[in-house]
């Protein structure tokens, strides 16, 4: 049997049913790593010595039959700007690079909690800003698909560790698609959890209104199996939602359930930015629900297209906010050339930071600077609430609402690196999601020169359940 | 456009969005110690940008309220109990100078006491 063929959820019951030991899992993961990650740059660190300790706990725990967690023996990445306290948390950026954090995420501590193994910290755009990886200050990630194409981002590294078997699960960061668009472009599955799910404490900040923390899986029911492990309130995380508000589910015990009498909405005006194999792939998926009982109710979103303008605005402001910790003087860089305490700032901050990151802080400081602040950062929140309000319209005749996750495949490496708005222009249909709030997933929906294509699935905030069921159901019934 | 501060803000709203000036003062407000040729490549790529996100004019906003953030919740309060923090050692381990009780910068005031 190959271990890597496994998903995430076999491999946990293998494991829990002493039909595998984790050793031999982490062993291959490690086989593969060794064999492949030179040429795919997936990891930016790996623990090999410390995953196969936990391995042998779990394997000698399960040989005594004692209890274990959910995801015990099972390898799984973590994207590096998920505070650990083993490794450093890079954040994909110098001016981490050697930031060792004194304290865990709470997602990592879940994962860790659940025995999971953690087999190393995962590639990413500098500070989880951008959309193909190719930001990182540290390394260049390639689609394991197609090395001259982009794994997309920024979870990039995340992605392509899953699509090339180098881990079972992965988690990732989505601000404005970070975790569906480079699921979508290894053909995996990525799900973005509603906006206070999962804790973000420990997840280094970006945009903090817009930020969650997902997984990044072989299947559906993976995703669900990882949402139960990592979801739930923290009182270190004052966003993080209350469970009386919104209980947490045993999402794995219903992701089988099919879903009955469901309608899904479709935006035909989106689908006319996409590529027309990208339309043809999610318009089949559109009709294989209509035969699986599904109602289709054209809609119109009318403020969608001002998502993009708004998000750079909102995301930038608070970047540009979060990023001022950064000082030389608590943690990461400083610069050797500083003369006085201003210099310590600002020459640590230029030497430390790369091109996009500063682009962000500077759009955003602008954005907030006196005398511009109405006419951008104001107008893009009242904007962010008509957004919304097309969420809010759409759910009130539909139980979902589908379109693709990206408008092409995986672009070429180089492509857009020139161009900061046309790169930004790439994450039109998964922005609005993170400005809503409300969750959504991506999953292989077909192919295009053999590059996967993403199914977009987007439903009402905390109905995690439901969107999981639909995205279940196109899964199981593809060949 | 409102200008509630001192700034004297100059657009060239025929084409420059924002000036290579504007871009040093920004790069001044954000401590980011540009060189000459990132602030004149931000000048232009900037301008771009901001050029696309004009389209939020086109937008009526007369009477809507600025969206923050999407959750039902808002002033979430613990008690206030006093719990174990990270402690001066773990605080201070990623430092990139420190005597061990405190952070290490370079002097700020001068000998009269001025910044």
């Amino acid at each position: 049997m190959q271990i890597l063929k496994l998903t995430c959820k076999n491999l946990r019951d293998k494991i829990a049913a002493g039909e595998i030991k984790s050793i031999n899992a982490v062993s291959a993961v490690f086989e593969q790593i060794e064999k492949n990650d030179a040429k795919i740059g997936a990891y930016i660190s790996t623990f090999k010595e410390q995953s196969f300790a936990k391995a042998k706990e779990v394997d000698e725990k399960i040989a005594a039959q004692k209890p274990v967690g959910a995801l015990a023996g099972v390898p799984i990445a973590i994207k590096d700007n998920m505070c650990s306290t083993f490794g450093a948390t890079t954040c994909g950026s110098k001016i981490l690079q050697n930031f060792h954090s004194p304290y865990d995420a709470t997602a990592v501590e879940k994962l860790l909690a659940a025995d999971a193994v953690i087999v190393g910290k995962t590639n990413l755009d500098e500070f989880a800003m951008g959309s193909s990886t190719e930001n990182s200050g540290i390394k260049q990630t390639v689609n394991p698909l197609d090395y001259s194409r982009v794994p997309g981002g920024s979870s990039g590294g995340s992605a392509a560790a899953v699509a090339a078997e180098m881990c079972f699960a992965a988690l990732g960061s989505d601000t404005g698609g970070s975790i569906r668009q480079p699921a979508g472009f290894c053909g995996i599955a990525g799900l973005k959890p509603t906006y206070g799910r999962v804790s973000r404490y420990g997840l280094v900040a970006y945009g903090s209104s817009l930020d969650q923390i997902g997984p990044l899986t072989k299947n559906v029911e993976d995703c669900a199996l990882i949402l139960n492990v990592i979801a739930g309130h923290d009182e270190k995380d004052s966003t993080s939602i209350d469970e009386k508000i919104a209980p947490v589910q045993d999402w794995l015990a219903t992701v089988n359930t099919k879903p009955q009498n469901f309608k899904i909405a479709v935006v035909p005006e989106l689908f006319k930015g996409a590529d027309s194999e990208v339309v043809a792939a999610v318009k089949n998926a559109i009709e294989f629900y209509k035969k699986n009982g599904a109602e289709i109710i054209e809609i119109s979103m009318p403020h969608f297209d001002y998502a993009i303008a708004t998000y750079y605005l909102i995301a930038t402001a608070e970047a540009s906010s979060n990023l001022a910790r950064y000082d030389g003087v608590h943690y990461g860089h400083r610069s050797k050339n500083a003369n006085d305490y201003i210099e310590v700032y600002s020459k640590s901050r230029d030497e430390g930071f790369g091109p996009e990151v500063k682009r962000r802080i500077m759009l955003g400081t602008y954005a907030l600077s006196s005398g511009y602040y109405d006419a951008y950062y104001l107008k893009a929140l009242k904007a962010r609430n008509l957004i919304r309000g097309d969420f809010t319209a759409a759910f009130a005749k539909a139980d979902y609402i589908i379109m693709p996750t990206s408008p092409t495949t995986a672009f070429k490496i180089g492509e857009k690196t020139n161009d900061p708005l046309q790169m930004y222009l790439s994450d039109i249909y998964t922005i609005a999601v993170n400005l809503a709030g409300v969750p959504a997933i991506s999953v292989p929906c077909g192919n295009d020169n053999n590059l996967p294509i993403g199914l977009q699935i987007i439903a009402p905030a905390f109905e995690e359940a439901k969107l999981l069921q639909i995205a279940r159901l196109f899964e199981i019934s593809r060949p | 456009m409102k200008n509630r501060g001192k700034t004297v803000i100059t657009i060239d709203m025929d084409k420059q969005k924002i000036t290579v000036e504007r871009v040093k003062t920004v790069a001044k407000l954000a401590r980011l110690n540009l060189n000459d040729a990132e602030i004149s490549q931000f000048s232009a790529q900037l301008s771009d940008i901001l050029q696309y996100i004009e389209k939020l004019n086109q937008l009526d906003t007369a009477g809507i309220e600025p969206l923050a953030h999407c959750l039902p919740v808002s002033n979430c309060l613990r008690d206030d109990i006093i719990k174990p923090s990270l402690g001066t050692e773990k605080t201070l381990s990623n430092a990139p100078d420190s005597d061990g009780q405190f952070f290490i910068v370079p002097k700020i005031l001068d000998e009269s006491g001025n910044l």
